[in-house]
């Protein structure tokens, strides 16, 4: 029966990747397009993220949508493959006379591959935790906004939470960091922002490279316990993270030394790995928990009804579904602040929605209103800052269930921000794009 | 030296889990010619429905009995739906097939279970045997010996089913040429079923041991690139070819990554082994232990 049932359901989900017009968005609906991986190698971390997305949409129609807005919504299946993540970007940038929302891929590949799309279609593009870290800078990329945190401003915090664990900045003198990368553009990111640090703070950096896709690392591991480091930063990527953990305690390295980035800290990198991943530390932008009110109204109010996405329940609550949580909160508040300044429930085009993302603020108190405090970090986005926050938490994994063991670490803004200007920049002379200026736009 | 050492049996018993696809890949060229895409698939939909069984309650013993029982299934209708209405046609037209049948079986299995990533517990231990360690401060795998185990076992099972059972007689004919093995009676679709079941089972072995070192996952299908270059070294048609040239290529990408890997950046571990299986088909295109082919001109 739950086979029948699931087969059943996977045919109904490719027959509506197939059919452009399943969704067909009336005058008073809010469209978004989503471009969602559900089937394929990554589709454990897409089930939980969209499915916690499409759960806070739900609520916010079940409370009467957004000043009377309701949202409506269609997946296109991309698998993480960039060329189908073109392709439904293509079917999705127009529904009828509606604009898409918004474009999130959830892929970086994929967002190098559509990122001079969007200006010229207007539809503006979010990636929260991935994409171009210099697309930080509002002025040469407009329409693209890499919110809350890049890898380069979540890099420095888990510095400085490194530095909390020894006892100050200063103590990291003479220690020894081994960075084990991913062997992609997403693993490398970070190579030279940690050498600058280690500058910086006086500390050893050995970068130990993984090629994809990571399900063997015995030889990069011995290194490790070679190099025989104090800390070990662990930037990975799908089965790559049990590997990784499970080789540590192979060879003896504690896992609380460990801090991974936020794609190796969910529940799907430590469940697989068991015992072994005891201690394991990540950065994260948002926290574990169903304990937030705006988890509880979901569940309360959503899946009450049977209204749900989830057909694991045991999975809302966890890290990837509270990420698609936040996903939706953004995307929601986003169209509340477009709303307030172009007309309060009238329906957004793409335009009005960059606007309203570029001007978004969530402060600590919209954050409590939400049910979302202490769930994501406050944020203000801003021309020139499309970034909008650069916090991160840092979790553990305690065998069971990850507890959040730190506050909200700030980015060292003085070291990224010049970053992020130069790469900007250099990217603006290659493209011949002349950079806004902000003190212009309203 | 201490360290060469503890790098080269690292490589050596991280060969033997490449032996384990390797031999899938063996068994069903050895008895049809075909090279078999859908190996790694066949890995992960064994280790899922494995662990999808477990999930509802069935003892372990009953659930790799039924997970068995799922892999003959698959075979037998492999058979009849794909290999069947392409007997006699060119090897190519099979390995196309087989194409299909990879993203058949790895859509059908999320289907099944569901995307979620499992742990799978063995009851093993991925850790250093201790008093090998206090003794010359080399880590041995608990797991990698007991995995080393489980391949002894079975390389010398296949083997001697290979060497001195009829139907293992009858296996080596059909991949001669089928079309001769029909005409003195062979029972071409009996003989399929039963390599395909027994390629399910060898699927599923290694889908357990991998499944418990890194997570059920669909990452299972990538294991079959781990045994590409161990087949071309340790040749297509030989069991104890695969054993050997997955000790070959394990030891030999560890040793190449930990002594070479830095002189160019690191990460060579994913290519090295395809290197050395590329220059070593230059010598002996038939791999160490393959069948060497000779054809009357």
């Amino acid at each position: 029966m739950q086979l029948s049932t699931k087969l059943l359901l996977s045919a109904v989900a490719v027959a509506s990747t197939l059919t452009t017009s399943a969704v067909m968005a009336q005058a008073n609906e809010q469209y978004i397009g989503l471009p969602s991986y559900r089937v394929g190698a990554y589709a454990a971390g897409g089930s939980g993220i969209y499915g916690g997305w499409i759960d806070y949409m739900s609520l916010v129609n079940e409370q009467g949508g957004v000043n009377g807005v309701k949202l409506t919504w269609e997946e296109c299946e991309t698998e993480y493959n960039n060329a189908r993540g073109v392709e439904c970007y293509e079917r999705m940038k127009k529904k009828g006379n509606l604009s898409n929302t918004v474009f999130q891929p959830l892929s970086t590949g994929i967002t190098y591959a559509v990122i001079d799309k969007v200006a010229a279609d207007k539809v503006p593009m979010v990636t929260i935790g991935y994409g171009r870290t210099d697309a930080s800078d509002g002025r040469v990329f407009p329409w693209v906004f890499p919110l809350l945190t890049n890898y380069w401003s979540q890099n420095t915090a888990k510095i400085k939470f490194i530095g909390q664990k020894e006892g100050g900045m200063d103590k990291l003198k003479g220690k020894k960091i081994v960075n084990i990368y991913h062997d992609s553009a997403y693993g490398k990111e970070t190579i030279g922002l940690l050498d600058k640090q280690a500058a910086k703070y006086g500390f050893t950096v050995v970068h130990v490279p993984v090629a994809h896709p990571g399900n063997e690392q015995q030889a990069q591991w011995l290194k490790v316990r070679q190099e025989k480091p104090d800390w070990v930063i662990l930037r990975g990527w799908g089965v790559m993270n049990p590997t990784a953990i499970k080789a540590a305690a192979k060879i003896g390295f504690p896992r609380d030394k460990i801090v991974g980035v936020w794609w190796s800290g969910a529940e799907e990198d430590t469940i697989p790995a068991g015992d072994a991943a005891k201690g394991l530390i990540a950065a994260g932008f948002n926290v574990a928990g169903a304990n937030y009110p705006v988890i509880k109204e979901i569940q309360e109010k959503v899946y009450k009804k049977n209204k749900g996405n989830m057909e694991d329940k045991a999975r809302i609550g966890s890290v990837y579904y509270n990420r698609g949580v936040v996903h939706g909160i953004i995307t929601v508040e986003a169209i509340r602040t477009a709303q307030a300044k172009y007309g309060k429930g009238a329906v957004m085009n793409g335009e009005q929605m960059r606007w309203g993302f570029e001007n978004l603020n969530i402060d600590a108190k919209r954050l409590k209103e939400l049910g979302a405090e202490g769930f994501m970090p406050d944020m203000k986005v801003s021309c020139l800052d499309h970034e909008g926050s650069g916090k991160v938490k840092f979790q553990q994994w305690d065998g069971k269930q990850w507890k959040v063991i730190s506050d909200w670490i700030d980015a060292d803004k003085e070291l990224v921000r010049p970053m992020i200007e130069e790469s900007a920049a250099k990217y603006a002379k290659e493209k011949n794009i002349t950079p806004r200026d902000c003190s212009k736009e309203g | 030296m201490q360290f060469f050492f503890e790098v080269l049996i690292g490589g050596l018993l991280s060969g033997v889990m490449y032996s384990f696809i390797a031999l899938g890949f063996v068994l069903i060229y050895k008895a049809s010619g075909v090279f078999n895409f859908a190996q790694g698939a066949m890995v992960f939909f064994a280790a899922l429905t494995f662990v999808g069984i477990m999930e509802m309650g069935v003892p372990f013993w009953l659930a790799l009995i039924l997970a068995f029982g799922a892999m003959v299934l698959l075979g037998i209708a492999t058979e009849k739906i794909v290999l069947r209405p392409l007997v006699n046609q060119p090897p190519i037209a099979l390995f196309m097939a087989t194409i299909g049948l990879t993203f058949f079986v790895e859509g059908l299995a999320q289907a099944m279970w569901g995307a979620s990533v499992r742990g799978l517990d063995l009851g093993i231990q991925d850790e250093p045997i201790g008093w090998i360690l206090e003794a010359t401060d080399i880590g041995v795998s608990k797991f990698d010996l007991f995995a080393a185990g489980v391949a002894a076992v079975l390389v010398t099972a296949l083997a001697l089913f290979f060497q001195y059972t009829r139907v293992g007689r009858a296996l080596r004919a059909v991949a001669d040429d089928h079309q001769a093995a029909l005409s003195i009676g062979i029972p071409l679709q009996n003989i399929w079923r039963i390599v395909w079941a027994v390629a399910g089972f060898v699927a599923l072995v290694a889908g357990l041991l991998w499944g418990a070192r890194n997570g059920v996952q669909f990452a299972l299908v990538f294991t079959a690139l781990k045994a590409l270059p161990v087949l071309i070294l340790g040749g297509f048609t030989s069991v104890p070819g695969a054993i050997v040239g997955g000790l070959i290529i394990g030891s030999s990408e560890k040793l190449a990554e930990v002594y070479l890997g830095s002189y160019v950046g690191g990460g060579i571990d994913s290519w090295f082994p395809y290197v050395l299986a590329l220059a070593f088909l230059l010598v002996r295109p038939e791999g160490l232990f393959g069948e060497k082919h000779i054809d009357r001109v």
